[in-house]
């Protein structure tokens, strides 16, 4: 099986974002960047896929030439090889935009299963694996958990897979191959790149490819305009001072003014 | 029409009256006029219950193949409906639902969702979340087509009905049973659930502040001395740090407690949506920035190693 991995380099979970100059975007400088969560599971699923059925596991990320090190990363943990997009406008393409580099990309490959995080932490659109489908028309099935291999030679379906509904609810899909997925986290337990992981990811083929070169332009129809400091709606009281003071007072409000303690 | 088409969810009711409510805003900021469309027969509540002024037409979109929810059925429906409507907008509730087909929908026009709108102004310009909700952004839609919005729960307070008439027209799409390519089940329940974090008085959650597994003691005395239920962020509970019933959040378990004290967890709105109904919110986090200061009556600006610990000592002592 053939599977494709969409991975996205965004901020770290601890990272500091701050407004950059322009006010459209957050400043990258001094930014740390990880994989993105949910990616990072449906990297997880696609390697234990191959490990039951055997095939090839390919992540693609489009971005400027730091993704080079998330690449690497996915590559440790035990991708095949990677193709990475390099895209600097990355922040004035839309969703569409975005999706028709990754699409071009893919295509050409004719993978079984093309996987998606649910949905990417910094701009948290949660649609980039369901356009792909589109523009490649295939199928597709988004929050999902698990994938189990059907091996009824002759049926319709292909694949079942275990997918999230709201408030503790879920469902299985059966589908057809090839088809896009995207993946919700916590269905597996992820693995770390060992050492000899991180070595041979040193020798693994990442393919470089242009947007030029994949022939797609980038005329956004949805523009992102500008970016600022929520607001906050409710007036919270700080309770200041060091962890013992702080605690004190917190106790005293519990007590006299929640009424809890 | 040219005007505002607000899609509804038949098992959705709350969260599209709330769509309503926005598609209602976005009415008095452009000067068009709103309809609504849902996937059902003329009977369905949707149709039968109102929300606010009654809206003067309604579309029923009706065929046995969207009997069950496919986004193969649904992208179809909704692309003929919509050209033959025309519609400037076209508004969604955000809803596992529609983040499974609308993205694809729009991009058969050509179009890009903006999802999960939280607010609007003038021009227009719609508000939503970035980065996990520690940064606000405004959008703008530019081209021509129809642009595709949807709405975020709690956002818009869905309005109290009033008496009036609607005009259902049935809507027939052509749809053939080849073209939908995959079988979903019935929805089923997950696991067992023993801890009814519903009804708990009291409740400590923990994020992934706590770093690691071996931290979770640090909470659990907490809430020991404070007689509450642990509960928690969703990748604590991805991690197996602890088990999925404990979640809380738009995946999880919906809570109202007299108190909720989140611990380093920064906000996100899948978390808020099942908290926010909490009489009183206490956060510990040392990020000062954290959008769960944004939902908070108290707040401590600080590192949970040291807070928790004290705080475990205060109650204790103030329960003696
Ligand atoms: C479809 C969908 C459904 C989802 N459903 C849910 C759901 O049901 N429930 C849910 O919770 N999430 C859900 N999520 C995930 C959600 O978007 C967030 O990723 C998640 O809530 C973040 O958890 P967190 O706050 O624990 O972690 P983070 O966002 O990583 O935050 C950790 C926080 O800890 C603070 N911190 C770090 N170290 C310390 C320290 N030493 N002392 C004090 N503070 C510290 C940091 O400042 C930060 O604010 C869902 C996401 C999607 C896309
Ligand atoms: N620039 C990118 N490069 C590779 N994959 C991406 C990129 N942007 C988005 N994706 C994938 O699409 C998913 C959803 O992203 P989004 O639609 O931005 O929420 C992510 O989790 C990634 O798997």
């Amino acid at each position: 099986m053939k599977i494709i991995v969409a991975i996205k380099q965004v901020p770290g979970p601890d990272a500091q974002v701050r407004i950059d100059a322009t006010g459209k975007w957050i400043e990258e400088s001094d930014l740390q960047f990880a994989l993105n969560e949910s990616d990072a599971y449906a990297l997880e699923e696609a390697l234990q896929l191959k490990e039951k059925h055997g095939g090839e596991v390919i992540v693609v990320s489009a971005g400027p030439e730091r993704v080079g090190t998330t690449i690497r990363e996915a590559l440790a943990k035990g991708a095949d090889r990677a193709i990475q997009i390099a895209c600097d406008d990355l922040g004035t393409r839309d969703a569409l935009g975005v999706s028709r580099l990754l699409a071009a990309a893919i295509k050409t490959e004719n993978p079984d299963l093309i996987l998606t995080g649910l949905q990417s932490e910094d701009l948290g659109l949660g649609q980039t694996g369901v356009i792909v489908a589109e523009l490649l028309g295939l199928p597709h099935a988004t929050l999902i958990l698990h994938v189990e291999v059907l091996d009824g030679a002759g049926t319709q379906a292909q694949i079942k897979v275990k997918r999230e509904l709201e408030e503790g609810w879920f469902q299985t899909i059966e589908l057809p191959t090839p088809a896009v997925l995207t993946i919700q986290s916590g269905g597996n337990k992820l693995r770390y790149a060992t050492l000899m992981g991180i070595k041979r990811a040193k020798t693994k083929e990442v393919r470089q490819l242009t947007a030029a070169e994949l022939g797609v332009d980038s005329a956004p129809v949805v523009l992102l305009e500008q970016v600022s400091m929520p607001q906050r709606k409710k007036s919270t009281q700080m309770l200041p001072g060091n962890a013992q003071e702080a605690a004190t007072a917190l106790v005293e409000k519990l007590k006299f003014e929640v009424r809890v303690l | 029409m040219s005007g505002i088409l607000v899609v509804q969810e038949a098992g959705r009711k709350r969260i599209s009256f709330e769509a309503l409510a926005f598609g209602r805003r976005l009415a008095e900021l452009t000067g068009l006029a709103v309809e609504t469309a849902a996937v059902g027969d003329p009977n369905e509540t949707i149709f039968v219950e109102t929300s606010g002024p009654p809206i003067p037409t309604s579309h029923a979109v009706r065929h046995s193949l969207l009997e069950k929810y496919t986004s193969d059925g649904y992208v179809p429906a909704f692309e003929q409906l919509i050209r033959k409507l025309e519609p400037s907008y076209v508004v969604f509730p955000h809803t596992y639902q529609s983040r499974d087909y609308v993205p694809r929908l729009a991009t058969r026009f050509g179009q890009v969702l903006i999802s999960d709108i939280t607010g609007i102004e003038a021009g227009p310009i719609f508000i939503r979340q970035l980065v996990q909700g520690k940064l606000t952004g405004a959008y703008r839609h530019q081209g021509d087509g129809p642009c595709f919005l949807s709405i975020q729960a709690g956002a818009f307070p869905a309005d109290p009905p009033q008496a009036g008439k609607t005009i259902i027209l049935t809507f027939q799409p052509e749809i053939a049973p080849s073209d939908i390519r995959t079988r979903p089940s019935e929805p089923f329940r997950g696991g067992s659930q023993t801890v009814d974090l519903g009804s708990a008085q009291l409740i400590v959650s923990v994020g992934r502040g706590i770093k690691d597994a071996a931290n979770i003691p640090i909470v659990q005395e907490l809430a020991t001395a404070l007689g509450a239920e642990l509960a928690a962020s969703r990748p604590i509970c991805d991690n197996g740090w602890l088990p999925m019933e404990r979640q809380v959040g738009s995946s999880g378990q919906t809570v109202s407690p007299k108190l909720y004290l989140a611990i380093g967890i920064s906000g996100a709105i899948q978390h808020l949506v099942g908290m926010k109904g909490s009489q009183c919110v206490v956060a510990i986090n040392k990020d000062p920035d954290a959008p769960i200061f944004e939902v908070a009556d108290y707040g401590i600006a600080g590192d949970l190693f040291e807070v928790v610990p004290a705080l475990t000592a205060a109650v204790k002592a103030a329960k003696q």
